[in-house]
């Protein structure tokens, strides 16, 4: 076709505005400039360590951390029994229960935040971690539904079924033949939903009990001030762990499946 | 028997139990609660005092600043979803036509800005459009002009801003529809005698319509319900309806009138997302993400 140079050639260009942005925060993070802005004047990794000294950075990197790695794990829990359902039964109103379970997606997150804060306030329980952490787990949920779902058709249902007539009960099934055949998809949903927590921000802004902070929430609280090279370098942290999780992840699925096919 | 066919039909709402007393309690309920909200009033002390007034909705609904900021917010959206879908669509077609490993490897970068926190993806052009930023120093180094220009804080850098954040979300959207075309359709047309332009025009294109609709409903939601990007890209006078519903829950602390701004705002995009799905069936948009 004649126009394909012409589509290469944009798609290059499309790349480079969705990337360009991004490597610039990376690159300006290990500027030496004190302004933290162009010309460069040399490499330096001092940003990174005043990061290590910002004892607020440090304290909103905890409470990330926390906040991630519970939102995964109670996310990914309610999302596999709620795949396993979708996927292995066939019962009444599934098709409606399957829309509910991704409604969070559908609300816009800004009102998702003022209902849900909203309610709360009216029972008069204050804000807490317990509140943002559940805030976190509902919008997370319909990503691990829909990711654990589309891998879960792809395990067969006769293993289970084999364990079951040779007399394991349903609760042992699970456990020794399911679990670790669906463990990929499980992996990946709380993958998802501890990047997606992570970078959480207009949530976040509603739900946190003054004082907290979490990364996000700590970046646009330093923007007030203007951009500095500190912003950067945390940027480019944040952007290491969130991209590099994943792409672990993927590559820790490429080796497993290629020792598992040998 | 019987006891094992009834524990099978129980088995799946045991199952969804967890998840659907999660969404009826945190997302169901204060959904309709807000609703009730949005009649009370707010006391002189600050506090809130159950009743049934439409004093929030007269405020909300005929106060002219309410209703510009709202169109403002549509019309924003709107350009942002049309321009992804114009940017988009040649990446996704050629995302879908390219071959081997280049495929793969162009699929992964396109997920990448999903793991990219949309803070960092909206300050970055900070970097390159600010007083101090790159195209500053690039348009001062090469002499075009003497003294660093403001570029930033306008309608034109929060849609600029949108578009970065949402065009990955178009272009997947889009690649997930084009990679589902039968080639052999394609084949037919040119065999029939259409011309590539004719083909393109009518045979792939209309097949692509699913996922370029799921792409723009995303778009024109997410961009429409946004807060960050005119925080941070825009100028005091670019405030996005979302704004709104913040100053008046966190900083007004008007919680009623909050509670009527975000059900506006939720009747709005919700309209659009009913359009969608008497359209086209929401399951395309779950074929994006997983």
């Amino acid at each position: 076709m004649r126009g394909w140079p012409l589509i290469r050639a944009w798609t290059i260009l499309v790349y480079t505005f969705m990337f360009l942005p991004v490597a610039v925060v990376i690159i300006l993070a290990f500027n030496a400039n004190q302004f933290g802005a162009f010309p460069m004047t040399g490499l330096s990794l001092r940003w990174f360590v005043a990061l290590w000294e910002n004892e607020a950075i440090v304290r909103a990197f905890q409470t990330s951390l926390t906040l991630g790695l519970l939102t995964a794990i109670i996310s990914t829990t309610l999302g596999v029994l709620a795949s396993l359902a979708l996927v292995r039964y066939d019962f009444p109103g599934k098709n409606s229960i399957s829309t509910l379970l991704i409604a969070p997606i559908l609300v816009p997150e800004v009102v998702l935040a003022v209902s849900l804060l909203l309610f709360l306030q009216m029972l008069n329980i204050p804000k807490s971690f317990f509140l943002l952490l559940m805030g976190h787990v509902i919008f997370t949920l319909p990503f691990v539904v829909l990711v654990v779902q589309a891998r879960l058709v792809a395990v067969k249902k006769d293993y289970e079924e084999a364990a079951r007539s040779l007399g394991a009960s349903p609760i042992q099934a699970f456990f020794q033949i399911t679990l670790p055949l669906i463990m990929p998809a499980v992996m990946a949903g709380g993958l998802f939903a501890f990047t997606i927590s992570f970078d959480d921000i207009t949530g976040t802004l509603f739900w946190k009990p003054g004082g907290v902070e979490t990364v996000p929430t700590q970046i646009f609280a330093m923007l007030r001030n203007s951009i500095s090279p500190e912003i950067n370098a945390l940027g480019a942290v944040m952007i290491m762990l969130t991209t590099g999780l994943p792409l672990i992840g993927i590559a820790a699925a490429r080796w497993h499946a290629a020792r598992r096919g040998r | 028997m019987a006891t094992i066919e009834q524990s099978e039909k129980r088995a799946p709402w045991v199952l969804l139990s967890p998840a659907l007393v999660t969404i009826a309690l945190l997302l169901v309920v204060p959904l309709m609660f807000i609703v009730v909200y949005s009649f009370w009033l707010r006391t002189s002390v600050g506090g809130v005092e159950a009743a049934f007034s439409l004093a929030n909705w007269q405020e909300a609904l005929t106060d002219r600043f309410y209703r510009d900021i709202l169109i403002s917010t549509v019309r924003i959206a709107a350009i942002t979803t049309i321009l992804c879908a114009i940017i988009g669509y040649p990446v996704a077609y050629f995302v879908a036509r390219a071959r081997g490993v280049n495929r793969g490897f162009l699929l992964l970068l396109l997920m990448l800005p999903f793991w990219v926190s949309y803070i960092i993806r909206t300050m970055s052009w900070i970097n390159i459009l600010g007083v101090s930023g790159a195209l500053n120093s690039l348009l001062l180094a090469i002499g075009v002009i003497d003294e660093p220009i403001q570029m930033l804080y306008n309608e034109v850098t929060v849609i600029l801003g949108l578009v970065h954040f949402l065009l990955p979300f178009m272009i997947l959207n889009t690649y997930v529809s084009l990679d589902g075309i039968d080639r052999a359709l394609e084949d037919a047309a040119n065999s029939l005698g259409a011309n590539p332009m004719q083909t393109f025009w009518e045979v792939t294109l209309p097949l692509s319509v699913p996922g370029l609709a799921a792409g723009a409903v995303l778009c024109f939601v997410l961009g429409a319900g946004t807060y960050i990007t005119p925080v941070i890209l825009g100028g005091p006078t670019d405030a996005m309806f979302a704004n709104l519903v913040f100053e008046a829950i966190i900083t007004q602390l008007d919680w009623p009138l909050g509670a009527v701004l975000s059900l506006m705002l939720l009747v709005v995009l919700g309209a659009v997302v009913l359009t969608y799905n008497r359209f086209m069936g929401l399951g395309q948009i779950a074929k994006g993400i997983g």
